[in-house]
């Protein structure tokens, strides 16, 4: 397998030398047109986090104008021009900012950042590959994902301004550039942009999916995998089948918006004119988002539940609680997650017994998501916890999985949405349960892989303050704004100035505002450390957390094919951890059941008889036996 | 050696981050109007900057100080887990009573009761679920944290091997489901209740006409046939401009049709708003009643009510003499989304009545003497051509 793929890639730079061992790279090959999946996540990470930064700048601007919408700062416009005349932020420009910010967080960090990076550190070292099914897809699918972020970033520097639809883009105020600036080529350039990241986001895909089903190493069967593979498999599989029809939705809005076509349009009068498009309809554009749309939160969310659920098992030194139970209900939320899109859409104008349907595969959807945070909270009991920063943002996504889906319950509810749709409540919501806990899950991967990435370690001090301010900040932002959304406050609104009514809630705006200047300010102990330690950081260990998965054999090089030898074979699952009659408090998949026959349990043997008689011999040779019934 | 790189490091951000300050300053002197800008920028800068050294020279004492505890001869320095454990449990505590304060100072605040039958029932359903999840929230918050601070890393203790059990996990998948289930027949009926109205009262019901267009509310009343006349969007702007809502004249039933500037509603009597828009999609949000629609170029769509409490009850109700019902924009439509205002006021049937009888056509005369032209100039042609077509 290693011959092959380094062969490979040695044909594809003309490279002269095509022995294994001295296989030459320049900087180009390693560093920039890299095939090499550790190098290709660091590729997705940077990117991801630098998209990050902007669109967390984007927010704290928008704050900004929330907090004092009465008030000038010259500063605002030194730095963003014409956007921000006489110092405060357009009004147009206001809907870009929040356009552009849901637009990177969800995609370009919460997907790509998330999905890119983990999904391709993670598969080949976990699973025992030596690479990805196919390293130059893998390749292409980074350089999609960066043409993307670029052009979706150029839009900024266009006369009429970025895309200022919402990230859902409803036509017609998307397709018709005399309804807004940013209607005209700032959203050309957005579903330029997006039909790039769908293609990166689909070769990835096909590619996380095919090497977690063809190339994991021997013994690996895929109910030995760890859940964080589960969950970036699943995703996977998500993705592929749901961003197709976002595309498929762009594509004909493009139509329409160039063409004259009238998918989207009818029965327009605009800027003084009667449009002729007719039979067409904006809410085909909201079932077609929303099929990728609802999806698209559980690729968020998924892939940083599969990493909490790893991180936690290994800091609490503790098995997963209910491994075959997180996995259904994976594969529950994966499943149901194609069938709920319609609750976005409950007072839209689409049949309202359909909207009772929606209602109730919704409200089932929380019933996976309940049997997971509860075997989280099992997983700590009774645990050793060792507070890394990994495990202090695992169990913050938790609690931000909990106070953000509590409130999916109502929101689900057709008949509640009546009242909280399109207000802050919704903002909340979603900010706690997919974008907080999302976050922390990457955040999580970050710190707990980062020897992986870099051979270092980061610095835990400055993990806890970066924790414990992001944490605090997170909750000190968003919880307000639900009792806003209580109030009927919609969202989007660029100032609360014009309704009496909404006066009462401008001290907490203030107040929201400054929280999240600190969460914001809290990210630079973040990116201080993570650049810092990439060169200066402590030298990390090849096991630095004790833990079972196959990636911590690996030597801490980080050599091109993951092992120097031969690849591992797996025995055992992931969960190893504290297991009665074992001396450490971890067994690494690749120990043969043959070296910890103190250890063993009944359930191990998978129905190998030969095995159990050996065990059952040794038990009685050993005097073994009172553990064992223990156990029964 | 490391920890004084960390230091030449921070330093090195900071003349960075002076010299993005000094570029800043350099933008900032062409613009006479942004004097002093670049002070107080710098001033920001060097306040972030003090607090990255203080971080810097905490962080170094606390090494010092694990260092000097390990040279004594432990083996641990400063005990993380314990302190982070510590937290969990400040942050229990410190965190459900601010969620309390919340509940209360921030819950005094949202709207007050709901102002329509079907609303009422929301509401209700509402704090059926608000008592459900603050449950949950505060139990798993409280199992959440304490397990963090009760089971925080103690080097002799081993943790239980537990990887399942089976009744458990039945319990907790069907408990759920359950709770869910309750909620899910509840707010079905409800919903379905609010959505799905008879024929009968459907017609008996008052119809107002509502369209929504960047950035403001078009509203008629359907007057005394209680039908409102049809529209095209091609004749808006027709009649010379006077036709801005594309009323079709040759549809008798505009004619009775009433124009108004404020909406204003019957107590107790069943309205049924048929919405729609004229450019992008908004959203007819009206929060005091419960009643959310969107209206959507192309396709009309409606909601039915009854409004329960009249403005002059919900004053004294609400001890505010200004208060108003509102309705607003609740879906992103443009640059003045934010302020798409329209009067909305709930009275007495006889207070109605006389209400409605000052409301003006919505044809008026001007209306309608373009319209005859306009018939006269069209008829000879059309006949012409209907006998040409023979």
């Amino acid at each position: 397998m290693s011959t092959i793929a380094i062969h490979t890639s040695a044909t594809m730079h003309h490279h002269d030398d095509h022995s294994h061992g001295h296989h030459k790279e320049t900087f180009l090959t390693k560093y920039v047109f890299s095939q090499d999946h550790k190098m290709i996540a660091k590729q997705f990470l940077i990117t991801g986090i630098i998209m990050g930064v902007i669109a967390m700048t984007l927010s704290i601007l928008f704050r900004i104008q929330l907090a004092y919408p009465d008030h000038n700062f010259p500063l605002l416009e030194v730095l963003l021009g014409k956007f921000a005349p006489d110092g405060r932020l357009d009004p147009n420009f206001y809907l870009s900012l929040v356009t552009i910010h849901g637009t990177i967080m969800v995609f370009f960090v919460l997907t790509a950042g998330l999905s890119g990076t983990f999904s391709n550190l993670l598969i080949p070292l976990q699973l025992g590959a030596r690479d990805m099914a196919s390293p130059f897809m893998n390749m292409l699918s980074y350089w999609l994902f960066f043409s993307a972020s670029v052009i979706m970033l150029s839009t900024f520097f266009i006369e009429s301004g970025p895309a200022g639809a919402g990230w859902t883009i409803y036509p017609p105020l998307s397709a018709l550039p005399k309804a807004m600036p940013g209607s005209g080529l700032g959203m050309t350039l957005w579903l330029v942009s997006m039909v790039l990241f769908v293609a990166s986001s689909l070769i990835g895909g096909i590619n996380y999916v095919s090497t977690i089903l063809n190339m994991r190493t021997k013994g690996m069967d895929l109910w030995k995998m760890p859940l964080t593979c589960w969950a970036f498999f699943l995703t996977a599989v998500l993705g592929i089948l749901s961003f197709p029809v976002l595309v498929a939705g762009i594509v004909l809005l493009v139509f329409d918006r160039s063409f004259g076509t009238s998918f989207y349009l009818s029965d327009i009068y605009i800027g003084g004119q009667a449009l002729a498009n007719e039979g067409g309809s904006p809410i085909l554009w909201e079932h077609l988002f929303w099929f990728l749309g609802h999806p698209e939160v559980y690729i968020v969310i998924m892939p940083a539940m599969g990493i909490a659920s790893e991180v936690m098992s290994v800091n609490s030194r503790k098995p997963i609680f209910g491994y075959h139970a997180m996995v259904y209900s994976l594969i529950g939320i994966t499943v149901l997650s194609f069938i709920v899109w319609g609750h976005h859409m409950f007072v839209t104008g689409m049949n309202p017994f359909l909207g009772g349907v929606f209602m109730i595969t919704t409200l089932i959807i929380a019933v996976p998501s309940a049997v997971k945070t509860f075997n989280w909270l099992a997983t700590l009991w009774r645990g050793n916890i060792r507070f890394t920063p990994a495990m202090l943002f695992a169990i913050g996504l938790v609690s931000f999985f909990i106070s953000g889906g509590l409130t999916g319950i109502w929101l689900g509810n057709a008949a509640l949405d009546i009242n909280l749709h399109d207000t802050y409540f919704v903002v909340a919501h979603f900010h706690l349960v997919m974008g907080s806990a999302a976050i922390f899950g990457m955040l999580a991967g970050i710190y707990h892989w980062y020897p992986k990435m870099f051979g270092r370690l980061m610095n835990p001090k400055l993990g806890y303050l970066h924790f414990w301010l992001t944490f605090a900040s997170a909750y000190l932002v968003f919880f307000p704004m639900h009792f806003m959304g209580l109030d009927g406050v919609p969202r989007r609104y660029y100032a609360f100035t014009e309704f009496e009514s909404m006066q009462k809630w401008l001290s907490v705006n203030v107040f929201i505002t400054w929280a999240a200047i600190l969460g914001a300010v809290a990210q630079v102990a973040f990116l201080f450390n993570f650049f810092y330690s990439i060169f200066f950081g402590e030298k990390s260990t090849q096991n630095p957390w004790e833990a079972n998965t196959l990636e911590w054999t690996t030597p801490v090089e980080r050599i091109h094919g993951n092992w120097p030898g031969e690849i591992p074979t797996v025995y055992r699952w992931a969960y190893d951890y504290s297991k009665p009659g074992h001396d450490a408090d971890f067994i690494t998949q690749n120990t043969p059941l043959s070296e910890t026959m103190s250890s063993n349990l009944p359930h191990d043997f998978a129905g190998n008889e030969e095995a159990e008689r050996i065990q059952e011999q040794w038990n009685i040779e050993h005097k073994n036996i009172d553990s064992r019934e223990e156990v029964k | 050696m490391k920890k004084i790189f960390s230091l030449f490091a921070l330093i090195a951000l900071a003349f960075n981050q002076v010299m993005a300050q000094d570029t800043v300053a350099g933008a900032a002197e062409e613009v006479s109007k942004t004097d002093g800008l670049a002070k107080m920028v710098g001033y920001y800068l060097l306040l972030f900057l003090l607090l990255c050294i203080f971080i810097g020279i905490v962080g170094k004492i606390l090494q010092v100080y694990d260092l000097t505890k390990k040279i004594q001869g432990k083996k641990e320095g400063i005990k993380w887990n314990n302190i982070n454990g510590l937290i969990f449990a400040v942050f229990l505590v410190l965190g459900l009573y601010g969620a309390y304060w919340c509940y209360t100072v921030q819950g005094a605040q949202i709207l007050p009761d709901a102002a329509s039958i079907h609303g009422a029932k929301i509401d209700s359903m509402l704090n059926v679920t608000l008592i459900l999840t603050t449950i949950v929230f505060v139990i798993t918050h409280i199992l959440l944290f304490t397990f963090a601070y009760r089971y925080k890393f103690n080097r002799k203790k081993k943790a239980y091997y537990y990887p399942h059990n089976n009744t458990l996990e039945k319990y907790w998948t069907i408990t759920p489901a359950i709770v869910l289930t309750i909620l899910v027949l509840m707010g079905f009926f409800t919903w379905r209740g609010i959505t799905n109205i008879s024929k009968s009262d459907m017609a008996s019901a008052i119809q107002i006409d509502v369209t929504a267009h960047q950035f403001a509310w078009e509203v008629r009343y359907a007057g005394k046939d209680n039908v409102a006349g049809n529209k095209n969007y091609k004749l808006i702007g027709s009649l010379n401009g006077l036709n801005t809502l594309g009323l079709d004249l040759s549809d008798k039933r505009n004619y009775d049709d009433l124009k108004v500037s404020e909406i204003v509603l019957p107590v107790n009597k069943s309205v049924r708003f048929t919405l729609g828009s004229q450019d992008v999609i908004h959203s007819f949000y009206m929060p005091d009643f419960r009643v959310q629609m969107n209206c959507v170029p192309g396709m009309a769509t409606f909601f039915q009510f009854t409004p329960t409490i009249t403005t002059a009850e919900m004053r004294e109700k609400t001890g505010n003499p200004k208060y108003n019902y509102k309705l607003y924009c609740a879906k992103i439509c443009g640059a003045s989304h934010y302020n798409m205002q329209f009067a909305v006021r709930v009275v007495s049937e006889k207070e109605y009545k006389e209400w409605i009888k000052q409301q003006k056509p919505i044809v008026t005369e001007d209306m309608k003497k373009q319209y005859q032209l306009a018939m006269k100039d069209n008829l000879a042609p059309k006949n012409n051509k209907i006998a040409l077509n023979n």
